[in-house]
């Protein structure tokens, strides 16, 4: 592999692996609140693609000519927005009435809200692939030499980067943050200080689902075709770079999601590129033998 | 030698030492006390002999071998036992089954005996049946056998726990906090029955309780913990004089009287 | 005292039954005998996936990845060495065939199993959620790799396999396995497995070795997912990789769930039950008079699953045949009211 090659796979790998990145901070945040895995994460992130699907023929319209990029970042905001509601619905529909149960109910119950998102999103939008409508023009910038990077690769990396500014400073600087931080290490000790877990869960939830919808359109944008069960695959893949990066370990997540999408790309330009789909796989099942406790993570001994 | 020999163990969680280079030693049908104040570090003994935690320094051995490395069920099987701060029966499980979980460890049927049923597996499982039955009428849960052990009395869960232990045949006994919960009545039965197990089932007892009548009423030495240091043993007089002991339960004094 | 031979007496008489059922089956129309063909095998699945899921309390997300490699291994075996193996077996009589049938089954069931023990080792150090993504994952890669497995047909699947399934042998393994199940709960050791699943930590205090339990319970439970793998093999005669996907596993979880975690005659009523609710579904969305909003979510059976899985926690998660756990918390210090129990 000549250098170049390199460090075309190593771009493409790094803008996969945003979207990974996006998507593995919600499941990272809701893990390190409620120690559960929210499965229907990946679906939140096909419906910030459909969202998007939907916006922006009626959104873009009223941006023409210069105006365009502001009519992207409404459409951007909107679908978030969006999504941050579906989430939160989520949580206080299915999973609040649950909290005092076993974990596993809990689990099985996340199964079922991915599996109805899913299905039911075949059954409102139907089951056939769309192609994505382009709400930003998809070519190769000029002057980057023998390598190829596109718009569309710039704009999630910008997004992604700006997302995560201002991720951290929301979970650091305000009050809700605080209170995110402060669950996320003693729920009890929180709760006895006065904090509401109710609405800092629900908060977590539409942050995390806020962000997954960001995710979609941008992934929609590079892979320009939707379908109701987009979400289940890379859904599953950012849950991996979470457990990689250390799961409920905010940085760790954008980390795990950047490995992972380096080295899936390096698979998928190799000899085994037709095992691509079950790298992530054998990655988490390595990690979790291995260092169970992630990247970032602190391993934690059950106390007894 | 001794039954039961803890040498400079310690266990860090951390940046926090919980057990401080503690030496500990015990004597066949032993009944030793092991007090402190919360967060002395006593369930982490427990938890480091029983190898439920590996300690991070130091060496525990038992009759003689070393304790290093094995697994809890491991421990369990060469005659040590335990109870929880937080009883831990199996909650799915009726009273008689919870007893006869601990008989897992002697038996000599396996999963292949158990779908071909044969005679001998009968035999055994009747024997085991059997056994079950008379210790739990020792300990006058042999009416309840059928219940669901979570629907037993709070100071009866804590009996099953230790009738649990006691199916393993230990040698040693620890318990941890078993009169916490408990009534002044159930601990006077408590205290006489911690007594009577210890003679009847011929064994050693380590006792963790905050309740000092119990621990002074039946216990021979008895060991303090402070801050995962040990800072006295003797009998429960010496004990009960030491001013360094005093000074670590400051403010709770009355209860030493 | 019980009947000691009751349960050996149940097995040999579903047998029997079994037999019986099977000699009339040229009666039954080739439709409806496909059904009671997939009822057993659909027994088999979830009663072996409840000895993980259900006593022992692991969460596998992976059953349909064991019977892939079961139904891929059989099938293999009985189209490349089936005939060699019949010449041995002394031609085409029932018996040469239902010796190699045997045979077939069992090398599935053995390599299923063998798949089961190496998805058993991780489960020994990880629990609930993160265990169903292992499975899940070990699933996916199973797929994977038989998709690029040219020898058995790759992505194009696998065809031409002998129809060796009959109603007798698919009901008398369902009744095997079920009595093997059972049999082995209603013992000491069987016990084991439900302290596993109960609290580990004083499993381990009493001695029991929960680690040998955890992988005996996959690989048990995998065999007979590769077993069963076989009889849908055989039966169909065509097999292709996306038949043993992840909505696969989900329907046998479900069959599980819906049956009662941990109640084997529950279990099996809910696949019996599933397995005919869904074959009526497809007549429910030919009917004409219905609407039409609900002939098409008939004929979207994950709808109605994830649905059926939403409900069931929500309003019965014991199960519609299982009874209501005796599960408290016995944890005296925790807070009584815990935010995030
Ligand atoms: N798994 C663990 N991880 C981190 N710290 C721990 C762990 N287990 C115990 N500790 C800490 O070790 C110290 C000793 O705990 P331990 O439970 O042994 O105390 P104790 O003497 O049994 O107290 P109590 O009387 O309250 O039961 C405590 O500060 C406790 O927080
Ligand atoms: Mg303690």
């Amino acid at each position: 592999m000549s250098q170049i090659e390199f460090l075309q796979q190593l771009i493409n790998g790094l803008s996969l692996g945003a979207f990974y990145a996006l998507i593995a901070l919600g499941y990272t945040m809701v893990y390190g609140i409620l120690r559960f895995i929210n499965f229907a994460h990946g679906d939140v992130f096909m419906l910030g693609a459909f969202g998007g699907y939907y916006l922006t023929p009626r959104i873009m319209p009223h941006f023409a000519g210069n105006l365009a990029p502001v009519g992207v970042v409404v459409v951007l905001l909107l679908t978030m927005i969006l999504c941050a509601l579906i989430g939160m619905v989520i949580e206080r529909l299915a999973y609040r009435p649950l909290r005092s149960r076993p974990k596993l109910t809990v689990l099985i119950t996340a199964i079922g809200v991915s599996l109805l998102l899913e299905y039911g999103g075949q059954f409102v939008f139907g089951a056939d692939p769309k192609p994505y409508p382009e709400l930003i023009t998809d070519r190769a910038l000029e002057n980057t030499g023998a390598l190829t990077i596109t718009t569309t690769q710039v704009a999630a990396f910008v997004v992604t980067f700006l997302l995560l500014i201002a991720l951290t400073l929301i979970v650091k600087r305000t009050k809700l943050g605080m209170a995110m931080r402060a669950v996320s290490n003693n729920a009890t000790a929180a709760s006895l200080m006065g904090i509401n877990i109710d609405t800092v869960v629900s908060f977590t939830f539409g942050l995390g689902s806020a962000l997954a919808g960001a995710a979609g359109i941008l992934y929609a944008l590079s892979y320009p075709s939707i379908d109701p069960l987009m979400g289940l695959l890379p859904g599953v893949k950012a849950f991996v770079a979470a457990v990689l990066g250390g799961i409920g370990n905010i940085p760790g997540a954008a980390v795990g999601g950047l490995i992972l999408g380096v080295v899936e790309t390096f698979v998928g330009g190799s000899a085994f590129s037709t095992y691509r789909d079950a790298i992530a796989f054998a990655l988490l099942i390595g990690i979790l033998l291995f260092r169970p406790a992630g990247i970032f993570g602190k391993a934690q001994v059950e106390k007894v | 030698m001794g039954l039961l020999d803890l040498q400079k163990c310690t266990v860090r969680f951390g940046g926090l030492t919980a057990v401080s280079e503690l030496n500990l030693s015990l004597e066949p049908n032993d009944l030793m006390g092991l007090i402190g104040p919360n967060g002395a570090g006593k369930t982490t003994v427990f938890n480091i002999i029983t190898g439920v935690y590996q300690p991070s320094d130091g060496q525990i051995t038992f009759e003689g071998k070393r304790l290093a490395g094995l697994r809890p069920n491991v421990v369990t099987s060469r005659g040590i036992a335990r109870t929880f701060q937080n009883i831990r029966l199996f909650p799915t499980l009726s009273v008689f089954d919870n007893v006869r979980a601990a008989f897992n460890l002697r038996l000599r049927h396996g999963a292949l005996h158990a779908v071909t049923r044969t005679r001998s597996f009968y035999r055994e499982e009747g024997e085991v049946d059997r056994q079950v039955r008379e210790l739990l009428d020792i300990f006058h849960l042999g009416k309840c056998c059928e219940v669901g052990c979570t629907g037993l009395s709070y100071g009866d869960q804590r009996r099953l726990e230790i009738v649990r232990a006691l199916a393993t045949r230990p040698k040693l006994l620890l318990l941890d906090e078993p009169a916490a919960g408990m009534n002044p009545r159930e601990k006077d039965d408590l205290m006489k029955l911690i007594q009577f197990v210890k003679e009847k089932f011929q064994i050693a007892v380590l006792l963790v309780e905050h309740d000092m009548k119990v621990v002074m009423g039946i216990c021979q030495r008895i060991a303090v913990l402070d801050y995962g240091i040990k800072i006295a043993e003797g009998t429960p007089a010496e004990i009960r004089k030491n001013p360094k002991v005093i000074e670590a339960y400051l403010g709770e004094e009355p209860v030493l009287l | 005292m019980k009947y000691r031979h009751a349960k050996k007496f149940a097995l040999l008489a579903a047998i029997i039954l079994a037999a019986v059922a099977s000699y009339f089956s040229s009666a039954i129309n080739s439709y409806y005998l496909q059904v009671l063909i997939f009822i057993g095998i659909n027994v088999i699945l979830a009663v072996s996936l409840n000895l993980i899921n259900g006593y022992t309390g692991q969460f596998s997300l992976g059953h349909a990845g064991f019977m892939a490699i079961g139904a891929y291994v059989a099938a293999w075996l009985s189209t490349e060495h089936g005939a060699g193996l019949l010449k041995a077996f002394g031609g085409t009589n029932p018996f040469a065939i239902g010796a190699l049938f045997i045979l077939v089954l069992l090398g599935g069931g053995l390599a299923a199993a063998v798949a089961g023990l190496i998805v058993g080792v991780p489960s020994l150090r990880l629990k609930g959620d993160y265990l169903a993504i292992v499975t899940l994952g070990f699933g996916e890669i199973i797929r994977v790799v038989i998709q690029n497995t040219d020898a058995v047909g790759g992505p194009r699947g696998y065809s031409g396999i002998a129809g060796y399934t009959t109603l007798f042998w698919t009901w008398a393994i369902a009744a095997l396995t079920i009595y093997l199940v059972v049999s082995l709960i209603d013992s000491t050791y069987g016990r084991g497995f439900l302290t596993v699943r109960d609290d580990e930590i004083a499993a381990e205090a009493c001695g029991i070795n929960t680690t040998r339990y955890k992988v005996i319970a996959f690989v048990v439970g995998a065999f007979f997912a590769g077993v069963a793998g076989g009889l849908y093999a055989h039966s169909t005669t065509y097999i292709n990789p996306s038949g043993f996907d992840f909505q696969k596993s989900i329907e046998i979880v479900i069959m599980v769930i819906l049956g009662g975690m941990g109640s084997t005659a529950g279990v099996a009523a809910a696949a019996v039950l599933l397995t005919v609710l869904l074959e009526y579904l497809r007549f429910v969305s030919g009917y004409e008079w219905l609407p039409e909003l609900v002939r098409r979510i008939a004929q979207n059976r994950m709808i109605i699953y994830s649905l059926v899985l939403i409900a069931l926690m929500l309003l019965r998660p014991q199960g519609l045949f299982g009874a209501l756990p005796r599960r408290r918390s016995t944890r005296i210090s925790k807070p009584a009211v815990d935010p995030l129990a």
